[in-house]
């Protein structure tokens, strides 16, 4: 039990930026009379939010280095798309093949700036916001200042289609597009089942396990919001493609950063360098692959985007940086590094998603928007600093002498 | 009978779910050097918060007088305002500006809004005179040694008519000489200037020399207060007081286990510093440890110890110019870090906060950092074995925590040492290089942390210690060497070693130095 209060104590907020999206979905679904959780809607929140959660993950582990952010990434996404738009508009190749190349070009641009952060030891920063301006700069030089468009469908199936439906005929519970609905059971029912041969496997070895009632509350919780998720998806054209890029960045990165050696690495980087050093972790090289991952993600993005865009335009993904940025801080990422989970930074990412299409909705203008955007990313880091000072979560209950240690180290 | 500049009476200081500090009475009279001391934990730092408004009135129940005034404090400005001035462990000086700028940080000197700069570097000239300390007032700070820092605090708490002085471990990062320094100095403004001082220490030989009366603090309450003055009071005594019972030794006793066998040899071993590539910082040293041995390095603060070690372990300092490792009989090509924990080397470092611990992670995390692969398959970490794991070594170590996925930063400084040294023996290593493994920590964890240096030497692995206090290198270490100014200039057994004559050999080489 003590090892589940840490637990909770060390992701608290985690939770409490969950439970406040929740709310927020509540809150805008009164707003605008139910406008938010309908069908179209909600497909419309994946097309939008899509790009930004790929960026934020990438942004994520640049985070948890230390703090380091990618200024680069809008004029990244920009630059992609571009060439994109060249290659397959402009000079007519084949589009699977583009794609493929244009994620080539996102390593490139990682591997210049990432060595430049790395290995010279110029602040990230610096690098990126040179990169801001020089891929800004191609992009205007590629497109010659110009928009291209349109792609053609072989290209657009990537991100704006949809998981075609086998079973057009059958409509199960009256949806549009039954397979999406099957696919969402079958996805609850490999959590389950993963989640029950885990704990199982580890009580027969012998480790620590939580309560069972601990997981039943978890199947309970996430497998009817799975089910429901693809439910309202199936009523309306069914499963996007794009959700399905994300979900697959989602699960191999959340599997990255917390299952892999790699991945601890990462944050013991960004926890203590010199620590890190001295522990042998390789510190350099693990600095430079983040910013070559984020560059990639950051082209992956530009894919998608130019895509929902149909089009190249020399002004795609400008202050999309920002929006990651502030993804990963909502999410619980610390300024300073070595703290943040993608699970955390993906809740970020839908809050601020969530704000934006909800006041849309409700026809708040774009001026205003930003306002409160602005102020609900101070407001969330702000309500985090002063928990962490005043709450008594920070002390611990286990006996006076080692709570009055605890407060002679923190003061 | 003295005059009472301050008394504490029955102060309870109560944090959510925890009583830091208990009806804790302690009175100070003018002209003395008063000592409090206790293990980490025992409320020091907390009384001494409350003491300077860090904690205002109101949030604890009890008073406090100074100089027969009820004090009210807000904030540290208000008892600063009387003359209270609190210098803490971890200096907060500002490395870029100068010992000028420094020393009237806050309370410049200044009219009407504009700094006076001939006032101000006239006067921090006058304030170090005062402490003994010839250097130029536009010196920036970060270019002079932590010895002379910690004059300069002082020289600043002066500066503003301090009339109780606070020093909070004012002697933690200083070696011996500087130590002296700094306590000499105390009792010169004590019989000069009649300025009062509490200090806080670990260090019970300083209290012993320096203090007058001397307050045990155990378990956030008062135990005693000793009389220093007219007899000195032993250490023993005093460690009686703090862990409430006796400690018959300081250092447990092992069984001599040393094996004819080598463990590790390091032959001419020169490095040069990392930043002034021309100053040799380590200067032809030659040393070996045997299977079973605790082999010491003394020396003071710059000797070149750390960066030997360092160096050793995988170039982790420096550049090397020349010198072979050579464990089990075999020279080792060690280029990294990662080189050297493959050799089964490990080193512990001396700074625990800076570059050792990862302190926003988990015990856990913290563990098994440096061989993951142990606990990993093709790169996947199998979690449950790395608790399990984990879970070990809380339980042999003894390592204080309801959990192991407990964050680092919430223990105390004795529990995150251990969570070190278990860090280090996790990685299966044959020669452990321990930079300083017992600072900062209380005695009764320091005497944990030899027992556990004992048990693994008796399981045949080889120590090397590094240590700026002489007393635990002369109870821990089987064999000694002396360095100075990055050379091995004496080696002695640990029956031929008494504090003389190493603190002699450090002086004669000195000398030969300067005659040159």
């Amino acid at each position: 039990m003590n090892s589940m209060r840490t637990t909770f104590r060390n992701n608290l907020k985690q939770y409490m930026m969950l439970v406040a999206l929740v709310a927020l979905v509540i809150a805008f679904q009164v707003l605008t009379k139910g406008v938010l959780l309908k069908p179209m809607n909600v497909s419309n929140l994946i097309f939008q939010n899509a790009y930004v959660v790929i960026l934020a993950v990438g942004m994520l582990l640049c985070i948890l280095t230390g703090g380091n952010i990618d200024l680069s990434v809008g004029s990244v996404v920009a630059l992609v798309g571009a060439c994109a738009g060249t290659f397959i508009i402009t000079w007519g190749w084949n589009p699977h093949l583009s794609i493929l190349i244009c994620l080539g070009i996102g390593l490139l641009i990682g591997v210049w700036q990432g060595f430049w952060i790395a290995y010279v030891r110029i602040p990230a920063f610096i690098v990126t916001l040179s990169g801001m301006l020089v891929f800004r700069g191609l992009t205007l030089i590629v497109l010659s200042g110009l928009t291209l468009a349109p792609f053609p469908p072989a290209y657009l199936a990537y991100s704006t289609g949809y998981v075609p439906d086998l079973f057009p005929a059958l409509q199960l519970f009256g949806v549009r597009n039954t397979t999406s609905l099957l696919v969402g059971v079958l996805i609850a029912i490999i959590f389950c089942v993963t989640q029950v041969m885990g704990y199982l496997g580890r009580k027969n070895k012998g480790y620590a396990v939580e309560s069972i009632w601990a997981l039943i509350v978890k199947m309970a919780v996430i497998s009817p919001a799975v089910v429901w998720l693809f439910y309202i998806l199936a009523s309306y054209r069914g499963i996007p493609m794009v959700l399905i890029i994300v979900g697959i960045v989602l699960l191999a990165y959340s599997y990255f950063t917390s299952h892999t050696v790699m991945g601890r690495h990462l944050y013991a980087l960004g926890g203590n360098e010199k620590a890190a050093r001295l522990s042998g972790v390789k510190t350099k090289r693990l600095l430079f692959l983040a910013y070559v991952n984020m560059a990639f993600l950051a082209a992956v993005a530009g894919i998608v985007f130019a895509a929902r865009l149909n089009s190249a335009s020399p002004q795609a993904g400008q202050s999309f940086e920002l929006d990651a940025i502030g993804a990963c801080f909502l999410g619980g990422a610390s300024a300073y590094g070595g703290v943040g989970t993608v699970g955390g930074t993906l809740i970020g990412a839908l809050f601020m998603g969530v704000l934006n299409n909800g006041m849309s909705i409700m026809g708040i203008s774009s001026n205003v928007q930003q306002v409160v955007k602005g102020l609900v990313l101070l407001v969330a880091v702000a309500a985090d600093a002063i928990s962490k000072n005043k709450l008594p979560f920070n002390i611990p209950r286990f006996g006076k002498r080692d709570a009055a240690e605890q407060q002679s180290v923190e003061l | 009978m003295a005059k009472k500049l301050l008394e504490m009476r029955s102060i309870t200081k109560e944090f959510p779910g925890v009583k830091a500090l208990d009806n804790v009475n302690i009175t100070v009279n003018e002209g003395e050097i008063h000592a409090i001391v206790g293990e980490n934990g025992a409320g020091k730092t907390t009384l001494m918060n409350v003491l300077s408004g860090v904690h205002p009135y109101g949030t604890y129940s009890g008073d406090v007088f100074f100089d027969g005034q009820l004090c009210r404090h807000q904030g540290i400005k208000d008892s600063e305002r009387l003359g209270i001035v609190i210098i803490h462990q971890e200096l907060a000086l500002v490395p870029y500006l100068s010992i000028g700028e420094n020393m009237f940080l806050g309370n410049e000197q200044h009219r009407r809004g504009r700094i006076d700069w001939h006032k101000t570097h006239q006067k921090a000239e006058e304030y170090m005179q005062i402490v003994g300390l010839k250097e130029d007032p536009h010196t920036l700070v970060k270019d002079i040694s932590v010895g002379k820092q910690q004059l300069i605090e002082i020289a600043k708490a002066l500066a503003k008519s301090v009339r109780l002085l606070i020093l909070d471990e004012p002697t933690s990062s200083l070696n011996e000489s500087d130590s002296k320094n700094v306590l000499d100095l105390l009792l010169r403004l004590k019989k000069e200037q009649g300025i009062t001082s509490i200090i806080i220490s670990h260090k019970l030989n300083e209290i012993s020399y320096c203090a007058d009366r001397i307050t045990i603090l155990r378990d956030g309450a008062t135990v005693e207060t000793l009389d220093n003055q007219s007899a000195e009071i032993p250490e023993a005594r005093i460690v009686k007081g703090m862990v409430g019972r006796e400690m018959t030794e300081r250092f447990p006793s092992r069984s001599r286990v040393i094996k004819d066998e080598i463990a590790l040899e390091v032959r001419n071993f020169t490095v040069y510093h990392e930043l002034f590539t021309d100053r040799k910082v380590v200067d032809n040293v030659s040393l070996k440890v045997h299977k079973g041995e605790v082999v010491g390095i003394y020396g003071l603060i710059g000797a070149g110890r750390s960066e030997l070690a360092l160096s050793i372990f995988g170039q982790a300092y420096g550049t090397k110019a020349s010198g072979t490792v050579y464990k089990d009989g075999k020279p080792l090509e060690l280029n990294s870090v990662p080189d050297a924990i493959k050799a089964n080397i490990a080193y512990v470092t001396e700074d625990r906060k800076g570059s050792g611990l990862i302190l926003s992670n988990s015990i856990v995390h913290n563990i098994t950092l440096p061989r993951m692969d142990f606990v990993a398959r093709r790169g996947r970490i199998d979690k449950d074995l790395e608790r399990k794991t984990a879970e070990h070594y809380r339980e042999s170590l003894d390592i204080k925590t309801p959990t192991v996925d407990q964050l680092v930063e919430n223990l105390s400084g004795g529990n995150q040492q251990k969570v070190l040294l278990g860090r280090w023996i996790f990685s299966q290593p044959d020669v452990l290089l321990l930079d300083e493994p017992t600072r900062g920590v209380d005695v009764g964890a320091k005497y944990e942390i030899y027992q556990i240096i004992n048990e693994l030497v008796e399981a045949g692995k080889a120590a090397i210690f590094i240590s700026s206090e002489l007393t635990e290198i002369l109870g821990m270490c089987d064999r000694i060497y002396v360095m100075n100014q990055g050379r091995i200039i004496g080696e002695f057994l640990a029956g031929e070693a008494t504090q003389e004559i190493v603190m002699n050999c450090i002086m004669q080489d000195s000398k030969g130095e300067i005659g040159a």
